[in-house]
This record gives C-alpha cells, sequence and structure tokens, in this order.
C-alpha cells in the first residue's frame, strides 16, 4: 500500500483540476462530513476496510449518498479512475469479499505493515516498491518513445534485409573431389602424421639430456627469449627477469627485473666471447648489461612498439619491434641509432645477420622475409632491401644463416604456412621448400653436421632434424607438451637447447661428434672458454 | 591542369578494385579453408604478399561470371552484400559464412565536382596496404575456425535491391542461417567510394 502513497501523491500534485486532497478540507466538504457522520455510523466497519489514509476525503464526499454498500464500485467509478483501478486489480478480493467467507479470517490488510514479510515475499523492506510500481506505470507513457526507438531500429534490421533480393549464380562450382580429405587435418589434430625418417649412421638420443624449469616464460610465437653466448652462458627471459645460465657449471644468476608490468621480449649476446647481452623489452627499449658486473650500460631507444628481435654485428645491435621498424644502435656512440629501417608493416619477429655481416634478414608478421645489404663499409643496413621474398603464407619466425655457405639462409613460416624455405641470398632463389605440417617456430643449423633444426608447435611440439640440401627428414625429438618457441645451439655446436610453452627447456645432444672424428682444437676453445666463464661468472 | 596530378578513382575502378579483392578474398577462403587440394592452387603476387587462386576451370569460371555480373551491380549500386557459404556436401547444412558487406561512400566532394562524375581520390598505395592486412587476418583466421572435417562445397549469395533484375543464369536463393553461430568481424577496407566489411560467421562447436 505504500507503494502506492507516492503514486497517489504524485498523480494528485499533477492533476490540477483534479479534487484537492491536501490542506484544510473545503467548506462543503466539511458540511458534508457533519451531515454523514451519522449515516455512516453504522457502517464504520465497511469504512475501515478501505485505505483510509489516501482518499479518506473521496469517500467521505461519496458517503453523502448515503449509500455505503456500493462504497467502492462508486468509487471506481466517479473517482479518480487510475488510482482506483489500481487498488481494485492490485489488492486482494480478500477486503470485500473476506468479510463473507470469513471461515478463516484472512488477516486485515491495513494491520500489515509493508515491512512484514509474508508468504510470498519474504522481505518487502529489501523491494523498493513504490519506486518499482512508479517505473512500471511510467513505462506507459514512455512507450510511444520506445516504439518509434524500436521501429526505427527494426526498420533498419529490416531495411538490411528487406529490400534485398538474395540472388545466386546458377552455374555452381564443383565441390572437392570425392574422396579427398581436408590436408589442413594436420593442424587440427593429433594424430601423427607419416614421416619418412631417413636412418643415419650416427646415433640420435630421443630423450632430452637435460631437463630445465622455465617458469612463466612468455607463451608468444613473436619473441626471442633465449640466447646461447659462445662463453657457455644461456641468457633466459621469463617474464620480467632475465636469468643466466652458465651451462658449464648448471650456476643460474638472476641479471634483472623489469619493473612493473614490463615484459622482457628478447635476449641477445654479443658476437665473440665478450659478455654484453642486448635485452629488448615491451616499454620499447633495448637495454644493454653488462654480465660480468651484473650491472646496465646504457638504455637506447627508438621504437614505439615492444622490440621483440635483435641482432649484433660487432659494434651495432639491430633491434626489430612492433611497430614494424628495424634501429640499428652503435653502441659506442652517444647517438646511438645510427640508421632507422621501415622494414615491416607489421611486428618484425626475427632478424639475424649473416656471419659474414655482409646481411641482415628480417621476418614479418606481415608474412615477409626482406634481405638488407650492409651500407658501405659499416656494420648496419641500407635503408632499401635488395630481396623481399613473399612466398611465405604465414609471419616469419624461424630464421637462420647457414654457417659453413655463405648467403644460404633457412626461414620458416607460422601455421598458416608450416613450409621452411632455403634461400640464396646472392641470387634470390629459393633453393628448396618442404612442408613440414607444423608452425615453424625456430630454426638452427648445426655446425658439425649439413643439417638443420626446426622447431615446431602443434600437433606435435617436435623438433625435426633435416639433412641439407634435400631436406629429408633425419630425426625427430618429441617430449614437449606444448609448442617449442625458441631453439639455441650450445657454442660446442653438440647440443641444441629448446624452450617451449610448457615451461621448461630441454637440452638435446643431436649433433654429438663421433669421439674418434672428434677435432682438437674446437674441443680446447670450448674448454678455455670454460675456464674463462668460471671466472667471469664468480 | 595542375589538378590532374591528383590521382583519382572512378566509380567503375572502384567496383574493380572491390571485385579483385573479392576474388582473392574467396580464394584464399577455398585454400585456406582446405575446400579443395592445394595441389590445385596457384600463387600469385598481390597486394605484395603471396596469395593462391585456383587452377580448376570450373571454379575459375564460376567466379568470372559471378564477380563480372557483380562488378555490374556494384557500379549500379545494386548490391549489399555479397555471402560466402561453405556447404557441408553430405546433408546441405552451412558451416561457414563470409560476409563481404559493401556499403557506398561520396568520394571526394570537390574533385568529383571537377570531374563531372563522382570520384574519390584516395592513394591507391593505401588501399592496397589496407587490402593486404584485411587479407593477411584472412590467412590467420585458421588459427581459430573449426576444421572442416567433411566434403565441402561453396556458393555465393549476392544481396541485391529488390528492383535489381534477374540476369539470366541466376536465380533468387533462400536466405541461409548458421546454427550456434559465432561472429568475428575482420578489418575494413575503403577505396573511398566502396567500404568493404568483412564478417567471417561459423558455427560454435563446443
Amino acid at each position: 500500500m505504500a507503494q502506492f502513497n507516492y503514486l497517489n501523491e504524485l498523480n494528485t500534485l499533477a492533476t490540477i483540476d483534479g479534487p484537492l486532497t491536501r490542506g484544510p478540507l473545503q467548506r462543503w466538504v466539511k458540511k458534508s462530513n457533519n451531515e454523514n457522520i451519522n449515516p455512516s455510523s453504522n457502517s464504520s466497519k465497511n469504512m475501515s476496510n478501505i485505505n483510509v489514509s489516501a482518499c479518506s476525503q473521496s469517500m467521505q464526499k461519496l458517503s453523502v449518498s448515503g449509500n455505503i454498500s456500493c462504497n467502492n464500485s462508486l468509487l471506481s467509478i466517479n473517482k479518480t479512475p487510475t488510482r482506483n483501478e489500481n487498488k481494485k486489480g492490485k489488492k486482494t478480493p480478500s477486503k470485500n469479499k473476506s468479510p463473507g467467507r470469513s471461515t478463516t479470517p484472512t488477516p486485515n490488510k491495513l494491520a500489515k505493515t509493508p515491512n512484514k514479510a509474508d508468504r510470498f515475499i519474504p522481505s518487502r523492506s529489501n523491494s523498493n516498491f513504490d519506486l518499482c510500481h512508479y517505473m512500471l506505470n511510467r513505462e506507459e507513457e514512455d512507450e510511444i518513445v520506445a516504439q518509434t526507438v524500436t521501429g526505427e531500429a527494426l526498420g533498419r534490421a529490416l531495411a538490411d534485409t528487406e529490400p534485398g533480393r538474395l540472388l545466386q549464380y546458377t552455374c555452381k562450382a564443383p565441390a572437392a573431389p570425392e574422396g579427398y580429405q581436408n590436408r589442413l587435418r594436420v593442424v587440427y589434430s593429433q594424430a601423427k602424421v607419416p614421416s619418412t625418417v631417413k636412418n643415419t649412421t650416427r646415433y640420435i638420443p630421443q630423450a632430452p639430456d637435460r631437463i630445465l624449469d622455465a617458469p612463466e616464460i612468455v607463451d608468444d610465437y613473436y619473441l626471442n627469449l633465449i640466447d646461447w653466448s659462445a662463453s657457455n652462458i644461456l641468457a633466459v627471459a621469463l617474464n620480467n627477469t632475465v636469468y643466466l645460465w652458465n651451462a658449464s657449471t648448471g650456476q643460474i644468476e638472476q641479471l634483472l627485473t623489469l619493473e612493473g608490468s614490463e615484459t622482457v621480449c628478447s635476449v641477445a649476446w654479443v658476437q665473440g666471447a665478450s659478455s654484453h647481452l642486448a635485452v629488448g623489452t615491451s616499454s620499447a627499449v633495448v637495454e644493454l648489461w653488462d654480465c660480468e658486473k651484473i650491472k646496465r650500460l646504457r638504455i637506447m631507444d627508438g621504437h614505439t612498439g615492444r622490440v621483440s628481435s635483435l641482432s649484433w654485428n660487432l659494434y651495432v645491435v639491430s633491434s626489430g619491434a612492433r611497430d614494424g621498424n628495424i634501429v640499428h644502435h652503435d653502441v659506442r656512440e652517444r647517438q646511438h641509432a645510427v640508421a632507422t629501417v621501415n622494414a615491416h608493416t607489421h611486428e618484425v619477429c626475427s632478424l639475424k645477420w649473416s656471419p659474414d655481416g655482409k646481411y641482415i634478414a628480417s621476418g614479418g608478421n606481415d608474412n615477409l622475409l626482406n634481405i638488407w645489404p650492409a651500407a658501405q663499409g659499416q656494420h648496419y643496413s641500407q635503408p632499401q632491401y635488395i630481396h623481399q621474398f613473399s612466398q611465405h603464407l604465414a609471419a616469419v619466425k624461424g630464421l637462420a644463416w647457414c654457417p659453413w655457405s655463405a648467403g644460404i639462409l633457412a626461414s620458416g613460416g607460422g601455421t598458416a604456412d608450416r613450409t621452411i624455405r632455403i634461400w640464396n641470398v646472392n641470387t634470390g632463389a629459393n633453393l628448396n621448400t618442404v612442408d613440414t605440417k607444423s608452425q615453424v617456430c625456430s630454426i638452427v643449423w648445426s655446425t658439425h653436421y649439413k643439417e638443420l633444426v626446426s622447431a615446431h608447435g602443434y600437433a606435435q611440439n617436435q623438433l625435426v632434424l633435416w639433412k641439407y640440401p634435400m631436406l629429408s627428414r633425419v630425426a625427430e625429438l618429441c617430449g614437449h607438451e606444448a609448442r617449442v618457441l625458441h631453439l639455441a645451439l650450445s657454442p660446442d655446436g653438440t647440443t641444441v637447447l629448446s624452450a617451449s610453452a610448457d615451461e621448461t627447456l630441454r637440452l638435446w645432444k643431436c649433433f654429438m661428434l663421433d669421439p674418434s672424428k672428434k677435432k682438437e682444437p674446437t674441443d680446447s676453445k670450448a674448454a678455455k672458454s670454460l675456464l674463462n666463464m668460471n671466472s667471469i661468472i664468480r | 591542369m595542375s589538378q590532374q596530378v591528383k590521382n583519382s578513382i572512378t566509380l567503375r575502378g572502384s567496383a574493380q578494385i572491390v571485385c579483385e579483392y573479392l576474388k582473392f578474398a574467396i580464394n584464399s577462403v577455398l585454400f585456406q579453408r582446405g575446400l579443395y587440394p592445394p595441389e590445385t592452387f596457384k600463387a600469385e603476387q598481390q597486394y605484395g604478399i603471396t596469395l593462391l587462386l585456383s587452377e580448376d576451370a570450373q571454379i575459375k569460371n564460376f567466379l568470372t561470371n559471378l564477380l563480372t555480373q557483380s562488378e555490374e551491380w556494384i557500379v549500379n549500386k545494386k548490391v549489399s552484400k555479397l555471402s560466402l557459404i561453405i556447404v557441408n556436401v553430405a546433408n546441405k547444412e552451412v558451416l561457414e559464412c563470409w560476409d563481404f558487406n559493401v556499403q557506398y561512400e561520396d568520394g571526394d566532394a570537390e574533385l568529383s565536382k571537377e570531374m563531372k562524375e563522382t570520384v574519390g581520390s584516395k592513394d591507391l598505395k593505401k588501399i592496397q596496404q589496407e587490402i593486404r592486412d584485411v587479407m593477411l587476418q584472412v590467412a590467420a583466421t585458421i588459427s581459430y575456425l573449426p576444421f572442416l572435417d567433411c566434403r565441402c562445397s561453396f556458393d555465393v549469395l549476392v544481396h541485391a535491391k529488390t528492383n535489381c533484375d534477374i540476369p539470366e543464369k541466376w536465380a533468387e536463393a533462400e536466405p541461409v542461417a548458421i546454427a550456434n553461430a559465432q561472429n568475428v568481424q575482420l578489418k575494413t577496407f575503403s577505396t573511398s567510394l566502396h567500404k568493404m566489411e568483412t564478417v567471417v560467421s561459423y558455427k560454435l562447436v563446443d
């Protein structure tokens, strides 16, 4: 009932020409009240049944007629119809009828306060009846407006399709040939693809030599999060931290932790046995660290997006970023950005200088592979590419230069492409192409054998060894439970490290040398570097 | 005469760009979704990337007829949408629908007045770059679209205006619906006379 009070008040306030319900009673009303006291007294019971609070006056007025038995019906006919209709509709009939059939007298409605609970609405105090009722009724007024709005929307929706005629060309294209199976199955299914693994005389262990934990490694295809230095230190970026793992002693050191929500997007060691590490971050800068002293040497800006790829050429570190640019930083100079190349329209996800420093290859998320020649007498590239290879149908992430044959480059594409292509950048020829049937995340060439190894994603998350130049499969190394994102080759060339989204690093001794053929010089060099490393790290 | 330096795109030229895009987009979908054997496709350089076109004579023929007619309609502003539908051959169920919405734009008002016909002044390079971005997205869709594990065929439905005449060999079609559809809107491109919106709807399987 309380909920109606509010509305009634509102209504009465709004209707200026309606009967006055507030203020002192008008004279004629007072008069009639007085007259009616006596006749109505005999039916005071009836009166009490009616909600007096709000409409006392009208009832009193009615009582002039002296016909109290039809009080309610008259009320509804003569006076402010809306209000009374509400009452009639909403109020339980008990008010009128209950006295009649009251074998079990229903509780008096008037006595019930709105705050008390009943069987149907446990707590009335919680529901704002005044407001609800008001809103419900007000809706009617807004309906016209709403109707036009919905009408318009409907009209628009209809206009999209309604005036249209749906036409088709009757000479249909044929369906796929009978018995054809969607080749994309390899992308979607875990079923093992039969592969022609060529037998080799060499023994290749099928299980990893070691498994390291890499918690929180960012599962992002476009980043380059591991690098193995010539002095046998592995740099691994896990989320916002860079760790150094000494491969010879197994010691782990924390190099840096970025603040806030910044993450490390790429790491790259300088060439040679020096201990400088370039770190590309999500805040679009390249940091240069001295890993011997665990000290940051400088911060180099120049990008507007995260730095997802890095490559060194002597004292120049080239960085590729999400903004599609490659910036060449001369780390010796105060004005470090010696050249900026607008290389790709999307993120530069891989960047590699050739071993002889003549070319830099960049792979982008725009499916392009660009080859840039080094500027005359400089260690940074020219702003114009000499080759642009657009044969890949997905982002070009895997990139590696052949260590023994100048100008030979291997590149691998993402999920929509799944191929490894071999290029001769001197001539621009695509020497060979192989469909790997899985996303190619990374490629590394062996230094001991004429082979390369590629890392793959769904479905098998394996590493595949390929014989160059035929690109026949030598071996498959399975074990990772999620896609293998990055690869790195140990400085002695025997071990491949794979970093996977399953948060493990696995070491595969797949390029072990035959003990009888072991070359002395490499061995001693490696040993020397190990000794160096111990002194440096500790 | 000095104004001639500003490049202009005529209505006809713009419609050609749109239809060329449709050709490559439809072929890309056919290839990327694995509807037809990959060996029946040939690589071609377009928009600075490699795209694949079907070599199948019947498919080529179908697309040529469809697109020449569509170009005519687009010039006359009769078409609002083209839908490429992928249908399961076995039970005729529509599995996927690629909607190409055509919106008509005003182009360059000043230049149009000068040339006495509706022209746009958008740089062709810019348009091609926008188209390339869409094509890259089309290729990337295979990472989330469900695998089409059945023999499929495709069809293209043209949503035309009512006052559009039905040419020979064309017929009215029934509207299609995909049960439990999921929509993904790809990037749009505009020639400044036509705006092309690409939306893929696919059946969500859980």
